[in-house]
Formats: C-alpha cells, structure tokens, sequence
C-alpha cells in the first residue's frame, strides 16, 4: 500500500508550485521529502491527501486514485498538516476520542500502535491542548493522526518550530512505526533528519532534485569536497571567494566546504595562497559532502 | 574594560509571579562578537532577549547594552540596536525601497542619508529590478537577507537577531550567515537566536538556556571538547536532556 | 517629526492598499448615509388605506376624493360591510379603515356634526398615531373649508380607535423585531464564525481527510445553534408575555414552529456567509453590516416599509426578517392563522430552500 505520483503539476495564478514531480513511495517504506519553504512539499501533500486538484498528472495513494477514489484515500490515510492542527480547547483525551470516533474506531482498538507515544502525553491527558508545549502537541497530532490504523501517514513539517530534543525523539517514533507496516511520508526543511528515512527527494522550487537513499545520494556530489579552517573564518571566505580556482565554498560550522573547478586540487598551492592573504592556523582536509552539499549543489 | 563589552549582564531575572522565566543569568558580549544565544522553546531565550532589546522590564538583576542601563534607558537602547525576527521583518505590502525609506525615518536617518543608504542597500543585494515591487513578492530568503540589511541601516553598535533564518534554504541561509560575518568583521556585535544548531558552529560563543539558567557558555569548540561531542547539536542534547 | 511624519505615511500606505479598508472608509459611511437617509422618515406616504362609506353621499364622497388625493395615502380596497373589517386588517393589506357612518351628510346638515371612524393598525404604535393625525388633519380642513363661507360651525368628528394596541404600547413593536433581530444575529453571525474558525484554525483540513461527510460537518455544527436559538425565542416570547404584558392572541404553536423555520433560514444563511468567507472576522463583518444592518432598517421592524423610496421597498423583500416580522406580528397581536400568513410562510421556505441549495453548491470538498 504505497504511493504513487506521476508528472504532478500544479500552479497558482502565476506561481508554479509544483512542476512535472514524480516518484513511488514503496509499502511500508519511510520517504522523506527535503527542501526549504517554498519548495512545494505542503502543495504536494494536499494533491495526496486530494484537499488539492493537480493541474496536471496523477497520483494515487494506498492504490486508489487522488481524483475519482478520493474518499477511500480520506477513509483510510492519517495526515498531520503544518502547525499541528488540534482543537485547542478541549483536552488531549478529548481529541484522541474524536478522531477515533470520526474514523469509526475507539482509542482502545487501536491503542497498542499509539502506546510508544501516547503514555508520555498521558499525564497530561485533562490538560487543554492549547496548554500543551510544542514537543507535547506534536505527540499528540501524531497520535490523532494514527488512531484509526492508517494504512499511509502524511506529516507535513512535523518537527518545525520543535527543540531538537524533541525532534529527535519524534524521529525514533517514526521509526518504530515503520515496524508496524504503515508507509510514511514526511516532509522537512531540516537535512539531518534526512539521514534517518529510507530514501529521500530533495525538492527545491516545485522541482525534485534528486531521489535515492540518503547513503546514495551523496554520491551524486560531483567533485571532491575539502574541509577547510583558518584563524579567522570572514577572512577565509573573502579570500576563497576572491580565488581563482574556487568553483564553490560554503561555510559549515567551524569550517569551510570548498570545491574546486579542477580535477586535480592542489594543496600546497591553497595553502600557500590563504597564507598570502594573512590567514594562519590553516587546515586543509578532504571530507565526505553531506546530504546538505548535495542539495546546495543540485540546487544551483 | 567595561567599553569593550557591548552588553553587560549580571544576576537578570525576569518572573511571572512564581514562575522564573529568566532565573539569575550572567554573561558578557564584547564588541564585534557574534554571540549565540540558545536553547529549547520556553527554556526562557525569547523573555531574555526581551529584556535586552528594552521592551521587557526585569524583576531584578543588572544589565547594560551598548552602554545603557536597561531599566531607565530603555528608549536610548532602541536607538543603539538593530533587531529582526523570522515572525516579522518588513511590511509585506510595501515596496523594498518604501520599507527601506520607512525604517531609516524611524531610526532618524536624514533625507540624504536615506537616499544613500537606499542606493546601497539595492546595489549590493542585486535588488534593482524588484526595487519597486511589493516584499510580498519577494522568496523568503530574499526578505530575511533585506531585512537583516535594513537592520542595519542605522549602523548600530548591535543587532538582535532572533531565528532569523528559519525555513529559508541552504544557500541562502549560507549567504545570510556571510553577510553576518561582515557586519562583524565591520564591528557591528551579532546577537543571534537559532533552532539550527549547524548555525550555532559559526559564533565566536554560545550560551545555551535550560529551564531559565544558562548551563553553558563558551566557545563551540571548547563546548564540543568538554561534552566530547562531535556537533553542537549533540552539546545541546546533552545539556538539555541531563 | 521625521519619524512620526514617515510613519503616518507608511499607514496611509497600508489602508489605501488594503481592499477592505478602502470599502469601510468610503464605501460603507456613503451607503449608510444613503440607507439612513432614505430608511428613516418620519413622514408617511402611500399607506394603504380601506373605505367603508355606509353614507355614499356627497358629503363622504368629497371627502374620499381629498383622501384619495393626498400623496400619504393610498386607497385600495372599498369594503361594504362593516364584518370585513376585521379581515382586511388581518390580511395585513390596509394599515387604516375609515368608516362614514350611515346618513353622514345628512346629519352634517341637521345635527352639525357628523362622525367618521378612524381605525388604525397599532401593531406599529408610532405609524398609527401618525396615520390618525394625518386622517385627523384632512378631515380638519375640509371641515375648515365648510365653514368659510358659512356662519354655522360644523364638525367633522373623527373617532379614533387603535386596532390590536389600543393603548400603543411601543413594546407590541419592539418585542417582535428584537426576536427577529436576536434569532438572526445568533444563528447567522454565530454559524458563520464558528464555521470560518474551523478554517482559520486549520482542522479544517484534517476534517477533510476523514470519513465525515461534508453534509455532516455542517449539519454538525449547526446542530446546536438550533437548541440554543429555541431556547432564546422561548425566553423571548416568555418575557414578553410576563414581563411586558404582550399578547399572543394566536397560536404558541404556530409560532413555535414559524420561529423554528425562521432559525433554520437564518442557519442556512449562515452556512452560505461562512462559504464565502475565509476568516471569522470576515464572517463577522458580512454577518454585521451585509445582514445585521439592512435587518435593523429595512425589515420595518423600526421604521416603516411603504414610507420608503421604491427601490428601498423592492429590496426589503429579500430580507427574511421582514417577512418573520408580519408572521410573529400577525400570531401574536393579530391572532391570524396560517391561512394569513401562508404567502409569507411560503416565501420564508424558498428563501431557506435557496440558501441551502447555494451553500452545497459551494461547499468545497477540496480547499480551493
């Protein structure tokens, strides 16, 4: 029961959202879909979950059609748009009851897929959602959207706006979950989280960049990457950026990821270049690119 | 000594009745840093920027910014500082050169000095051709970068900046961040708040916040060596969980 | 001064590039001054009058002819006996019968006097009084031009007599309308808001992505403003009763279930605003000024219909509360029974049918 999405093309007024986007989401699988605000992923996500027409193409979801089957698919997928949408007024068992109850089931027949998730909210289970903290409302969207047993689950940016603890707990949810044969597919702007799907499509200006497994898909980095760091990290990127042989540079963290336009880098040559320019403390090493170079790099 | 640190922070505290949003925080930002100032939502950041950027009284403590007292020298602090935030930066229904005509007559900018500044300002961000669009026109990335600029239009001695970055791409988030740089590396002092703990590598310190205290401040690097970690993000699960 | 100058131009930025500012600032204060000039009148002009002259003399057929004459009023319905007057009025087609009593002239000449009944429709107090003052003034001065050229003092002697509000108690008026008021702004403006507020909230959309039927959704939401719209009509009509001394001179069960049809069509006219609103303060504001407002001043629950210019008359009658307001006014001071109202009845049914109809044309399944 996966998903299946053919030359999807949608468009508002002069915009285009969503331009020409394909690929298959396999039963069981958890697909991630990665690209910054804009991107498209929420438009995406409402032409699955058919609140939305495409334009053009076609997609079908758990087997059924967006178009013509749309209510099987609202019958049995779980979505959990942006900005956690609870009833903010009535308390977090009150929320889990009415999901279930608008989906035909109860909170115990399906309690056993909720457990992991919901006992770390249960405590506060009289409390109004409205009061809940953002890690808290996200377990409980994510319990709403699993209570009847969905056969695919949609989380649309779920861990946005989140601390990273919370993040990171939310992801291990997710993972468990996937032992349970549901198919996932998550949208995201944060590419650490990436690393944790089984594959992932990087998305940028309703375009998909590239899909594959997140191992995979740094292989599509073309050139070598170096790791390098200086004394003074605005000096390094003015020099680097003024350089002849430079074909890309972005700073990460306490370094500088540098590319260069030939084949063949030399080092020594860099080093000595950097040193001319009042840069001391000078490291040079290669490095693997990450799933974030990659999307730089495709995005360009 | 006291010239060289932009803001002075000694014992702030900032309560809701009982509750200690802000409990008794310490530190020091000296002039042309960039400072990250971290933690988890509701561990008390947003209440203590508050206070800085002189909207917030607080319940007890001291704290100076740019030399300023920030219970009775509030007005003077607004004038001093730049802030932008991700929830608001520009009015969307203004042109790029309205706002930008706007903000520098709130910061007591001169006609002449506008006009300048108005120039500059689309030169360097490649704006000419949107000059006269609506920022709601605008991609996100675009607004933060001009909004971070207009920020600066008043040539402050510090920026507040707050999530400054959030949802905007890898790029330009790259982009943002040199821009950053050079205002620091201009003097101009980074206050900045982020979720992105890649972000955090790139101050000369960060602070994180936990439950209203700051548990740690110093250099990423010194951070990363003491909690024998690899990534900030891995320092900042470890304080916040223990 | 700089600042405060570059900040009060960047608001006029704002409010002339906000559509709807625009429309409040200009727009509404025209169509209200408009509206209001037009609606309220103290005068009257062309209120449907009935004659029954038991005289047919010349004296009463002069002066029926000055009445006919008057712009105020408007004859249309000569009756001959004096049973169909309680029809006529409950009808609701005449607001005032005058009555020449047998041998008029007659007794003009011999008695110097002669009587002319002036029966008012007082379920309106203050369009009654007027309508008998202006009957009172004609008669007056045809009774002055009789006298100019004559020594003899005669007298025309209207006797008024206020039909259904013998004492014109302001409240027969009011109560009626203020139900009709409440039971609209409850049920419209709230179904409206609470309908839009799904939508602003976002659960809209996983209400959706879910079993619930659309149909299901709004019948949902407006279940409970229908409990709580009866509730308030009771209360209404209970206060009246006991507290401002109101009749209900027909049947509670007819009103009962008038009542019941006038909130339904207010729901449906608030599923049909919150269709076409995106967020609740839009919903507010068409439930206030697009509905509330023409409510308040064209339904002729303060200011009188026929008194008002012909385009203004023509509108009201897509009003429902103007037709609520004859049913509830025609059950409880006319006592009338469905037979009266049915046209009324009939039209409050349509409308409702034709609101209903729109909004589940309009109801989107998707969210665009």
């Amino acid at each position: 029961m996966g998903i299946s999405v053919s030359n999807i093309t949608k468009s508002y007024g002069k915009v285009t959202a969503l331009s020409d986007i394909s690929f298959d989401v396999k039963p069981g699988e958890l697909f991630g879909l990665i690209g910054p605000d804009g991107a498209g992923k929420t438009t995406l996500f409402r032409i699955l979950t058919t609140l939305l027409i495409a334009d053009k193409g076609q997609a079908t979801v758990a087997g059924y059609d967006v178009l013509k089957e749309y209510k099987s698919i609202r019958n049995s997928v779980g979505y959990m748009p942006g900005r956690f949408s609870l009833y903010q007024d009535l308390t977090v068992e009150e929320n889990l009851n009415f999901f279930a109850t608008i989906f035909g089931t109860t909170i115990e027949e399906n309690y056993d897929l909720v457990k992991d998730i919901y006992v770390q909210i249960e405590p506060f289970k009289t409390r109004r959602a409205g009061k809940l903290s953002g890690g808290m409302k996200q377990k409980l969207a994510l319990s709403c959207a699993l209570i009847h047993k969905p056969k695919v689950l949609f989380l649309d940016e779920p861990t946005t706006g989140v601390d990273p603890v919370s993040r990171k707990e939310f992801w291990e949810m997710l993972k468990r979950l996937q032992k349970k044969d549901i198919t996932i597919l998550v949208s995201t702007p944060y590419m650490d989280e990436a690393a944790l799907c089984d594959r992932i499509a990087l998305i940028q200006d309703g375009k998909i960049l590239q899909i594959d497994t997140p191992n995979a898909i740094v292989r599509h980095f073309p050139k070598p990457l170096y790791n390098i760091s200086a004394n003074d990290m605005y000096g390094l990127i003015e020099s680097l950026t003024n350089h002849e042989h430079t074909y890309s540079i972005f700073p990460f963290g306490e370094f500088v990821h540098y590319t260069d336009k030939r084949d063949l880098m030399d080092r020594e040559g860099l080093k000595d270049y950097l040193e001319s320019q009042g840069l001391t403390d000078i490291h040079i090493e290669k490095t693997q690119p990450t799933i974030e170079d990659t999307f730089m790099e495709l995005a360009k | 000594m006291k010239d060289k640190n932009v803001i002075q922070v000694e014992d702030l505290s900032k309560l809701f009745g009982d509750f200690a949003a802000v409990n008794q925080i310490s530190f020091q930002v000296k002039s042309g840093e960039i400072f990250g100032f971290l933690g988890a939502n509701g561990a008390g950041k947003t209440t203590a920027m508050k206070m800085l950027i002189g909207i917030s009284s607080p319940t007890s403590g001291t704290a100076t910014v740019a030399g300023f007292d920030v219970y009775k020298e509030a007005e003077s602090i607004k004038k001093n500082i730049g802030y932008m935030s991700q929830k608001f930066a520009l009015y969307d229904d203004l042109t790029i050169k309205e706002n930008i005509t706007f903000f520098g007559g709130i910061y007591g900018l001169s006609k002449k000095q506008i006009d300048r500044k108005r120039c500059e300002l689309v030169d360097e961000l490649g704006l000419q051709e949107v000059a006269n669009s609506l920022v709601s026109s605008l991609p996100l990335g675009w607004k933060q970068k001009l909004a971070f600029s207009v920020s600066l239009l008043h040539d402050p001695k510090i920026v507040f900046l707050d999530e400054p970055t959030g949802g905007v791409d890898p790029i330009t988030r790259r982009q943002f961040w040199e821009m950053i740089y050079k205002a620091a590396h201009n003097g101009t002092t980074i206050f900045v708040t982020t979720h992105y703990m890649d972000e955090a590598e790139y101050c000369d310190r960060v602070s994180i916040m936990v439950n209203g205290k700051i548990e740690a401040l110093d250099t990423p690097k010194k951070l990363k060596a003491h909690y024998k970690t690899d990534t900030m993000n891995d320092v900042f699960l470890k304080l916040a969980r223990g | 001064m700089k600042r405060f100058v570059g900040f009060v131009r960047k608001e006029f930025y704002h409010i002339f590039r906000d559509k709807r500012s625009l429309f409040i600032l200009f727009g509404m204060p025209i169509a209200q001054i408009l509206l209001f000039g037009f609606a309220i009148t103290n005068e009257i002009n062309n209120v449907n009058i009935a004659i029954l002259d038991q005289a047919n003399d010349v004296t009463s057929k002069e002066i029926i002819n000055k009445i006919a004459a008057s712009k105020h009023f408007s004859i249309v319905d000569i009756i001959q006996k004096e049973s169909s007057i309680e029809s006529i009025f409950k009808k609701g087609k005449v607001k005032a019968v005058l009555q020449f009593e047998n041998n008029f002239g007659n007794n003009l000449i011999k008695e110097k006097q002669a009587n002319v009944q002036v029966l008012t429709d007082a379920t309106d107090p203050n369009m009654a009084n007027t309508i008998s003052n202006y009957i009172s003034a004609i008669l007056k001065k045809y009774q002055q031009e009789l006298n100019k050229n004559t020594t003899i003092d005669y007298q025309i002697v209207p006797q008024s007599r206020m039909v259904y509000n013998a004492e014109l108690k302001s409240v027969y008026m009011f109560v009626p309308g203020v139900m009709t008021v409440i039971l609209m702004l409850v049920s419209a403006m709230m179904t409206s808001i609470s309908i839009t507020r799904e939508k602003e909230q976002g659960t809209m959309e996983i209400l959706l992505v879910s079993p619930l039927k659309p149909f299901q959704v709004i019948i949902g939401k407006v279940f409970p403003y229908i409990f709580l719209s009866v509730i308030n009509a009771i209360v209404i009509v209970l206060l009246s009763i006991f507290v401002f001394n109101v009749p209900v001179n027909g049947s509670l069960f007819l009103l009962g279930i008038e009542s019941v049809l006038f909130i339904i069509t207010s729901l449906a006219l608030g599923i049909l605003i919150s269709t076409i609103s995106a967020t609740q303060q839009t919903a507010m504001m068409i439930s206030l000024m697009g509905l509330m407002l023409p409510t308040i001043l064209l339904s002729g629950f303060i200011f009188p219909i026929s008194s008002m210019p012909l385009p203004l008359q023509v509108i009201s009658n897509i009003i429902p509360a103007k037709w609520f307001i004859i049913i509830v006014k025609g059950i409880m001071l006319k006592g009338i029974g469905i037979g009266f109202i049915f046209k009324e009845t009939a039209i409050l049914v349509l409308m409702t049918l034709l609101f209903i109809g729109i909004s589940v044309k309009k109801y989107k399944i998707r969210l665009e």
